[in-house]
């Protein structure tokens, strides 16, 4: 047996593959359309660190990071950096201001020349944004020309909203921490920060979710037209081939599918690659030049993929002793048995076992544990429905025609039933599992369980140089907005430097203060203390009426700042706090606009807390223009997005479009698999007709036929990813909140395809039972 | 032109698939309990002609009477129900539901006129003794021989006491001693429900076994008792 | 096998010298077993006699075989009777079967006919047989048997001529 044999051999085989027919094309597509969408999925997994890598690095590049320990004068090279981030929806846009300072100073990356006052140069998507319609709220805040666009050396995703504007006189604002002098942009030599640990569970899981249907499939695709297979190699043996020959013309067909696969798997990865561009998950995206395989692994990959087709044949054939005058399978398969069945997803529930409640905070999730047990479960699935099948259509009685034959059917191969839904099972049982912690995590990322959202739900913070009141004023005409409450807030403590004891000092007329504490009365001119609450021992220490206290009182380190002297007068009266706007109770002193001194203003912080009134459509959009009109420095904080479920809907339709490709995929080699079995009983269905069964009994046995094993399968697919969701949530401490739409329509596309492979592979079926079946010839 | 007495009747058949003219007024009849063989050479004719007669095909023209109705103004349903409760059917091979046990194959026909599985069963195990296979009744057709399962397949015919017995080649897989066999069970078991038989075969020897002979020759055929 | 039916139905075709018949039937049926003259002779004024065939001339010279015979209406017929009538079931009649095939396919009578006819015949036996069978003992049945097996194998030569029948007519009346 030498090599040139061998390549005969498979030669064969790959010609086997392409010429045999209608059939035969169509199967070597579906294969090659499955292992192609493997070969993708893996290419698109191995890109994954390359890609989260170059972010990090992109990120590092144009830090202008806030807390810096030194400061700098100044000088020919440094540049005023402020923060004047906002939001857009429930977006973030990235925005600085720049104010050189000098001829040398420092361009942040993908920035060519320094925007003037008035001008700003964008991020692409920033730029799509602001020009289209639904950017119009955006526009009127971010009125400045657009002078060029960002490069992408200077963003972390395609999908990045990110803005620089020049600036002026932003220097005050360093002691505010609202800006920052650098000489440089950029980070160097400072560590990769590790990803968060529950996107990267994120990423592994839909990975492994996506590829393992996958996976399922290209194990059953390799397997399509067995039976016409093995006629044709009978029929080679007949003509002299022998046993060894005949397995690698059967390998050499499998490879000829898988080799054609690797070329879509190439395709799609491209594409793929060009649509992750426009991909955002949890306002991630990236750049398709991130998306770089490592070329080892691609290499990996080539090889792998159409190693394990061909494995997976001859493993196939392992059980078959392809005679000259047919196939005879060796020996009646033995009863399956449950115990190793129900060790794979033990096991995988043992591996996933140790990591529950360690949450986000100390997530260290062990990545091979996480794949490793998520695979198991999943596996789980395709070794558990065999048995599962068998067991349930063993004890299935009699019912109608349809049904008997339909049972009978399944009894007699209930194996290849299994096989036929293993793909949409496991398809089905990840994509619950994924949506379920998909929506957890959701929650958690969104939910900002502390601010009473009732009351009051963004936050303005008022620049020092823009009077309270007329903020407060124009913000409350505002349209959307019901209510606002504005303050004036700072320490006050017993000495201006360095004090010993200090409490809060909320300013604020009588309707806002009502907010902080219950009031027994209140006018204006009237100071209310406020003890009692949790962690302040200090308000009846300074609560002595005739006390000399100082606002806002400085400390080593800190920035210098104007302190103002404050008498505690002698009507203080007491108050009992209330939970305020912030969701917690607030201690200290509680003043109205008339008991303060009128130069605090220099020493307190500034905020409007803003109610919006929920019907009101693009309120916070209004508010935030309202705000950006005060100053351009006004910062806005939304407590939290109201749009949340909007977001969640874009990832289950993501999720949901991609468990719909898979699932077609799988329907569509169901069909095939389907008509070749109707095919073969031709003969057999023609007769049935003749002695006058009716078609609908006949359809209906073939729609039981598929619908048994499915329904089974995902019985079996929903408790499995409910179990695997559940796990997963309690790894990320995250509440467990079972989604029941995502069960429901994930169960729905699975009896949807049923239902349309049925329907499909009707007229064939209607065509095959004409009495043509019934000629001898 | 109906001959007195006649169960099922037709004349100057026509059909054609396609090109291929498969009968070219060709004419039948049968009466009550009569065997009849159709014979001729492959090609003739023959299956279509028993195709037409059973009401599975529609001929183009022609006239085909059963039991004083016309086939060919009854829809498909009535068609069917027609084949399910008077004829019955036995054919060279692969009639018998693999997935079926041989008792359950039997009993499909009672079942499909909704007779509970229960009886159904218990008539076709009688039937499966009077052929001689009661002893096959849960096994399934893999496991038997060509010549039990046509056995089977004749009681399978049986078990709904057709009036007409339609027989394509019934041992035209077998040898000449399962075939013999097949015939005396087949031919008896009908006298003893005076079912007529139509039967296709090119064999003489099978042929032997009905009462009179009618020969299709390119899709015309010759009623042999006729002629002479 | 008939010589007398046999002569009759070549002089269908037209009226022939003895000697031209004797040379019809050696071509066409003879193959091993040529006829004498003595038995033209003998046959001829049989037919002669019955008023099957007459005398259409004689040649200079006189003799038998210079005389010229024609069929008769009732020669005619008497043909038509012969063909029409199956032969008894009974093993090695093929020659007969076949002179007669070959005589219907020479008068241009229906061929087909013949065969059918006498496959009706052949199965009306085979039923008798049959039915023998199923009532007698195993050396019933075997005897039978043979019997059923020779008459199949008769059958078996019908049904072959008969889809040979157009094959046949361009061989022998070219």
């Amino acid at each position: 047996m030498n090599a040139r044999q061998w390549a005969r051999d498979l030669a064969q085989g790959v010609r086997f593959a392409f010429t045999g027919g209608r059939e035969g094309w169509v199967r070597a597509v579906l294969t090659a359309v499955g292992v192609g969408l493997g070969v993708a999925l893996l290419l698109l997994t191995t890109a994954i660190p390359n890609a989260l890598a170059v972010r990090h690095d992109r990120e590092m590049a144009r830090s202008d990071d806030l807390v810096l320990d030194t400061r700098i004068p100044a000088a020919a090279d440094t540049v005023v950096v402020a923060h004047v981030d906002t939001e857009f929806g429930d977006t973030t846009v990235r925005g600085r201001a720049l104010e050189p300072e000098g001829p040398r100073a420092p361009l942040p990356p993908g920035v060519d020349r320094f925007p003037a006052v008035g001008e700003m140069v964008v991020s692409p998507a920033l730029k799509e944004v602001l020009e289209s319609d639904s950017g119009k709220l955006l526009r009127e805040r971010l009125p400045d020309r657009i002078v060029g666009t960002i490069g992408e050396s200077g963003l972390i995703g395609s999908a990045e909203l990110a803005f620089y504007r020049g600036g002026e006189d932003l220097a005050p604002y360093i002691d505010d921490a609202r800006a920052t002098r650098i000489d440089e942009f950029g980070f160097s030599g400072s560590p990769a920060e590790p990803l968060d640990p529950v996107l990267l569970l994120l990423v592994l899981v839909v990975f492994v979710v996506l590829l393992m249907p996958v996976a399922v499939f290209i194990a059953a695709a390799v397997r399509f037209g067995g039976e016409r297979r093995d006629r044709r190699l009978a029929a080679l043996r007949l003509v002299g081939a022998d046993g060894r020959m005949t397995r690698r013309i059967a390998a050499g067909e499998a490879l000829a599918g898988a080799v054609l696969g690797l070329v879509f798997g190439a395709v799609f990865f491209l594409i793929g690659r060009e649509v992750a561009g426009g991909v955002e998950v949890f306002h991630v995206s990236v750049f398709p030049s991130y998306l770089n395989p490592s070329p080892l692994l691609a290499l990996l990959v080539a090889v792998a993929v159409p190693a394990a087709a061909v494995l997976v044949t001859l493993l196939a054939l392992r059980g078959v002793v392809i005679e000259p005058l047919g196939v005879v399978r060796t020996a009646r398969p033995a009863r399956r048995r449950l115990w190793w069945r129900l060790l794979l997803p033990l096991a995988g529930l043992l591996m996933l076992y140790p990591m529950i409640g360690k949450g986000r905070g100390n997530g260290d999730f062990n990545q091979y544990l996480v794949v490793g047990g998520v695979v198991l479960l999943l596996v789980g699935v395709t070794a558990l429905l065999p048995w599962v099948v068998e067991a349930v259509v063993a004890r299935l009685g009699a019912g109608a025609v349809s049904w008997q034959l339909a049972v009978r059917r399944l009894q007699l191969s209930s194996g290849t039933a299994a096989r036929m839904v293993n793909g949409i099972a496991v398809a089905v049982a990840g994509a619950i599992a994924l949506q379920m912690l998909f929506a957890g995590v959701d929650d958690d990322y969104t939910r900002n369980t502390e601010h009473d959202l009732t009351r009051a739900q963004m936050q303005v913070d008022v620049v020092r140089t823009v009077p309270l009141e007329s903020a407060a004023e124009k913000l409350r005409r505002t349209e959307g907005v019901r209510a606002v409450y504005a303050y004036s807030e700072g320490m006050a403590g017993d000495r201006p430097k360095e004090p010993e004891s200090s409490t809060w000092v909320t300013a604020g007329d009588c309707a806002a203060l009502r907010e902080v504490a219950t009031l027994p009365s209140c006018r204006d001119g009237d100071v209310f203390a406020v003890p009692g609450v949790e962690y302040d021992t200090e308000t009846p220490k300074l609560a002595v009426p005739g006390r000399t206290l100082y606002l806002d009182p400085s400390y080593e380190g800190g920035p210098e700042r104007a302190t103002v002297a404050w008498r505690v007068p002698h009507g203080l009266k007491q108050a009992r706090a209330r939970t305020w706007l912030t969701g917690a109770e607030r201690g200290g002193f509680l003043i109205t606009p008339g008991a303060l001194p009128a130069e605090a203003g220099q020493a307190l912080f500034q905020e409007v807390y803003v109610a919006l009134d929920p019907s009101a459509r693009d309120a916070r959009e209004h508010v935030r223009n309202a705000a950006a009109a005060l100053h351009p420095m006004t910062n806005t904080t939304t407590w939290a997005a109201t749009e949340k479920s909007g977001r969640f809907t874009s990832i289950r339709t993501g999720l949901f479009a991609g468990a719909v490709c898979v699932l077609a995929l799988i329907g569509a080699s169901l069909l095939v698999s389907q008509l070749e079995q109707l095919r073969e009983r031709r003969k057999l269905l023609s007769s049935l007709v003749a002695f006058g069964t009716r078609r609908r009994t006949l359809s209906l046995s073939v729609l039981w036929q598929t619908a048994v094993p499915i329904a089974l399968g995902l019985l079996l697919a929903s408790a499995v990813g409910l179990t695997l969701g559940t796990v997963l949530l309690k790894m990320t401490d995250t509440p467990v909140r079972v989604d029941w739409t995502s069960v429901l329509s994930m169960t729905g596309i699975g009896a949807a395809v049923v239902l349309v492979v049925t329907l499909l592979s009707l007229p064939p079926l209607l065509r095959l039972m004409r009495p043509d079946g019934l000629r001898t010839e | 032109m109906t001959p007195p007495g006649s169960l099922l009747c037709a004349e100057r058949l026509h059909k054609a698939y396609g090109p291929t003219v498969a009968l070219d007024g060709a004419g039948f009849s049968i009466h009550p309990g009569e065997i009849v063989a159709v014979m001729g050479p492959s090609g003739s004719g023959k299956s279509t002609l028993l195709h037409c007669l059973a009401g599975i095909v529609t001929p183009d023209s022609g006239t085909i009477t059963y039991d004083g109705r016309e086939l060919s103004a009854m829809n498909d349903a009535q068609r069917s129900a027609l084949r399910r409760s008077e004829f019955g059917f036995v054919f060279q091979f692969g009639q018998l539901v693999p997935e079926l046990t041989c008792v359950e194959n039997v009993a499909l026909p009672l079942r499909l006129n909704g007779t509970p599985r229960k009886e159904a069963e218990r008539a076709a195990l009688s039937w499966l003794e009077r052929l001689e296979v009661d002893d096959l009744a849960k096994k399934r057709p893999g496991e038997v021989s060509g010549g039990q399962g046509q056995r089977v397949a004749v009681a399978r015919a049986l078990v709904t006491r057709p009036r007409v017995l339609f027989a394509d080649e019934p041992t035209g897989a077998l040898d000449s001693l399962n075939g013999e066999r097949v015939m005396e069970l087949l031919t008896e078991a009908a006298r003893a429900t005076s079912a007529a038989v139509v039967l296709v075969t090119h064999e003489a020897r099978v042929a032997a076994y009905s009462d009179r002979e009618i020969v299709v020759r390119d899709g015309r055929s010759r009623d042999m008792e006729h002629a002479i | 096998m008939s010589i007398g039916h046999t002569l009759l139905g070549l002089l269908e075709s037209g009226p022939r010298h003895g000697y031209d018949l004797k040379r019809a039937f050696d071509e066409k049926f003879g193959h091993d077993r040529p006829l004498h003259y003595g038995q033209v002779y003998s046959t001829m004024s049989r037919l002669l006699k019955n008023g099957l065939v007459e005398v259409d001339g004689i040649e200079a010279g006189g003799g038998p075989e210079r005389k010229r015979y024609a069929i008769t209406d009732a020669g005619i017929t008497d043909v038509e009777q012969w063909l029409a009538t199956p032969e008894k079931p009974e093993p090695y009649l093929q020659s007969t079967l076949y002179t007669k095939v070959v005589l219907a396919l020479l008068t241009r009578r229906d061929a087909a006919e013949i065969l059918d006819t006498q496959r009706s015949e052949h199965l009306r036996s085979m039923r008798i047989l049959t039915d023998r069978k199923r009532k007698g003992d195993l050396a019933d049945q075997l005897i039978c048997d043979h019997a059923l097996f020779h008459l199949e194998a008769d059958l078996r030569w019908l049904e072959l001529t008969a889809a040979r029948l157009d094959k046949l007519r361009e061989a022998v009346t070219r």
